[in-house]
């Protein structure tokens, strides 16, 4: 017998020959929150900052601009724009002068890049969560992991107040990044510290007001 | 009939007859072979436990870390409203997977290989070793890095990997300094949890190449010399090895939940990767993940959500590694289903809540357990893994005072287990001993008032040993000593109480 066969024949010899119905799962947890969009935007930042993310607002017009602002910040001033790799679907209107676009090259290659500027998919205010999906805008899981400073775009239609709101937005056969902060252990003294091997710095710009969709 | 108090009981149904489970369960079904894997100690509970608590160091390390991590804890369950509704979806939801565990498996593989995976099944830890060793040989490669991961430790693939002369490299920062230090995991979350700064920074310093002299014991300078250590590994490794926090039945979907990044350079950058899960990880559906994405982070290490959290369903070209194996591993696991009270301990998500409250592990460390599962949920699961008489001990190393059944996510009621399992050991024994003599002994004097009076009065002798002291003296001699070396025996009264009763009223009731 495989054991494939052999394992699932004592599964069904310990669950017995007449076997009890499946027990009722009760979700009377929430699963939406009701709270006006403006204030879900102020959770996320007081969320993401309170895991030592920094987080730059600004209107739709301003994205560029912002972004340059976030490089600022987690770079330095004077960057040279080849050292920072964009997610290939990231919009051109969202894109400071002179950027890489990721492509093809060996994943390998994007740990010689100081930082990357990517979308997000979904944001979660209650968590500070940002997830990345791995679509164009988000780029391959490798572009948000290999560069030392990550700066992520989100959108205030993307932000949504809890984890049931956010699963239900994403597509689960997508490779999905969930990203709470910069990279962290409490592996020493169950003490946190901010900065392993994911990127050490995350700064998020985050673009309100009229028009500020992705799509 | 066994002896479990029915009120602790958590249903009604009549229980399994006690028979050893050492080997087989009573329904014939396999436990977790020995000589393979680390879920028996070499020493029973008390005795390691006895070393442990005369180590001050460890004791303070212990206390300061479970204390930090309580905390933490206690802080981000008390921001949800509705911390025990999500609780009780858990339960509910890991009850109702493992009612009908087959069905989902079978689901499970025909999603994960439409999508690009490879299935294996393995009956026991050998077998799951053979399986994932033949996997890297074919690659061709002679090293692995390691996501941080149960599965892998229980089954010891580590060992069987160098037997095989491939190198594991474990990635995760508590794993490394076991590791690096030749040391045993202690905790299921922070394996390293029974060390502290500077001890870490001589591991690093005597054991990191190229690590620098100048290394401060101060954390971040201690994070980042891993960082340093660890990042070629990373660039230049073809095949990684995982476990699985979580896995989707109807869309293949695995998950693994971490904080340093470390789990996103293993499932990213190889080539292959290697998945080992045990067969009941996984969940029927993905709006279930809602439930379980709330209860892990907060309740293992007291944050909203940790930093990372990596998602795939089999293989996505273009994106990450292009060759994907997923290992479901029974090793007793099916042994334990068939037990309806013990059961529930399948579904624990390995959030290690239950360690960081418990008295007897706050005192003693991981290591007195012997098995890679410590705390009050190794207790109940080392023991139905290996069958009890296997891990004879365990089931007695707690106080049974609840406090792992108010922390647990998914609300498992440890006690009952633990209850349980002492009841299946002494009814597996053969010959009497010294406890069930004492036991039978005291219940034959107090059903008869006249061996009562007498028992207290030769009680009362007691008190010429104590001394005047409040409790018997530690020291007593055999079998007494049996009862007096982990527990105070309070000295006998003066007078009983149906003594002063008959005195002060003259035997009017």
């Amino acid at each position: 017998m495989s054991a494939r066969e052999e394992v699932l024949g004592r599964i069904r010899t310990a669950l017995g020959e007449t076997r009890a119905p499946v027990p009722e799962v009760v979700r009377d947890y929430r699963t939406t929150d009701d709270r006006p969009a403006a204030e879900l935007l102020d959770v996320l930042v007081d969320r993401l900052e309170d895991y030592k993310a920094s987080v730059l607002r600004c209107g739709p017009d301003d994205v560029a601009a912002t972004v340059t602002a976030a490089l600022d910040s987690g770079l330095g001033t004077g960057w040279a724009p080849g050292s920072v790799v964009a997610a290939p679907g990231l919009p051109a209107a969202w894109r400071p002068e002179g950027l890489d676009t990721d492509d093809d090259r060996p994943p390998v290659q994007l740990a010689e890049r100081a930082a990357s500027v990517t979308a997000v998919a979904v944001a979660i205010a209650e968590t500070g969560t940002l997830v990345l999906d791995g679509t164009p805008p988000c780029g391959r899981r490798a572009l948000s992991l290999l560069p030392d400073c990550l700066v992520c775009v989100v959108t205030a239609d993307q932000v949504v107040g809890n984890v049931p709101e956010s699963l239900g937005r994403l597509d689960p056969l997508r490779p999905l990044t969930m990203i709470s902060g910069p990279s962290a252990t409490s592996d020493i003294e169950l003490q946190r510290v901010e900065g392993v091997h994911g990127p050490r710095t995350l700064v998020v710009v985050l673009v309100s007001g009229a028009a500020a969709t992705i799509r | 009939m066994t002896t479990t108090p029915q009120d602790l009981r958590t249903d009604q149904t009549p229980l399994a007859p006690g028979a050893p489970r050492s080997g087989t369960t009573f329904l014939g079904l396999p436990t977790a072979p020995r000589g393979v894997g680390h879920l028996r100690g070499d020493r029973s509970f008390p005795d390691a436990a006895r070393d442990a608590l005369r180590d001050g160091q460890l004791r303070a390390n212990l206390g300061h870390a479970t204390q930090t991590i309580r905390g933490k804890r206690a802080r981000v369950v008390a921001e949800l409203p509705d911390w025990q509704q999500l609780r009780a979806a858990g339960s509910a939801l890991k009850a109702a997977t493992m009612a009908r565990l087959d069905e989902h498996l079978e689901e499970l593989e025909r999603q994960v290989t439409a999508r690009g995976g490879t299935v294996h099944w393995a009956r026991d830890a050998a077998e799951a070793n053979r399986i994932v060793t033949d996997l890297v040989r074919a690659t061709g490669t002679d090293e692995v890095v390691k996501v941080k991961s149960m599965a892998t430790q229980e089954i010891g693939l580590n060992e069987a990997l160098e037997a095989a002369g491939i190198a594991a490299h474990e990635t995760d920062l508590a794993e490394l300094i076991v590791q690096l230090g030749d040391d045993k995991p202690s905790h299921i979350l922070v394996p390293a949890i029974h060390k502290n700064r500077a001890e870490i920074r001589e591991i690093f310093l005597r054991t990191m190449p190229r690590v620098d002299a100048d290394l401060t014991d101060e954390p971040r300078r201690l994070a980042m010399a891993a960082r340093s250590h660890l990042r070629e590994r990373f660039l230049r490794a073809r095949v990684a090895i995982s476990g699985a926090n979580f896995a989707v039945a109807e869309t293949g979907t695995l998950a693994v939940v971490e904080s340093e990044g470390n789990g996103r350079m293993c499932l990213t950058l190889p080539e292959t990767l290697i998945t080992v899960m045990g067969i009941e990880k996984l969940v029927p559906t993905w709006p279930d993940l809602e439930v379980f994405l709330q209860l892990l982070p907060r309740s293992s290490t007291g944050e909203r959500m940790n930093p990372y959290t990596s998602m795939w369903a089999g293989v996505t070209p273009g994106d990450g590694p292009q060759d994907f194996h997923l290992v479901l591993v029974d090793n007793g696991r099916t042994a334990v289903l068939a037990d309806e009270v013990g059961r529930q301990a399948l579904h624990c998500i390995r959030c290690s809540a239950c360690l960081n409250v418990c008295p007897v592990y706050e005192r003693t460390g991981g290591h007195a357990y012997g098995s890679v599962y410590p705390g009050p949920i190794g207790a109940v699961l080392s023991p139905q893994l290996t069958g009890v008489e296997d891990n004879a001990s365990l089931p007695y190393a707690s106080s049974l005072c609840g406090a792992c059944y108010d922390v647990c996510p998914v609300a498992i009621d440890i006690p009952s287990i633990l209850v349980h399992l002492r009841a299946e050991h002494v009814e597996a024994q053969e010959k009497p001993t010294a406890e069930s003599v004492a036991f039978k002994a005291l219940a034959r004097a107090m059903s008869s008032p006249r061996l009562w009076r007498l028992a207290q009065r030769a009680a009362g002798l007691g008190r010429l040993l104590a001394r005047g002291r409040p409790t018997m003296p530690a020291a007593l001699p055999f079998p007494a000593s049996a009862w007096t070396r982990s527990r105070d025996l309070p000295t006998p009264p003066a007078e009983s109480f149906t003594a002063q009763w008959a005195r002060e009223h003259g035997g009017r009731s």
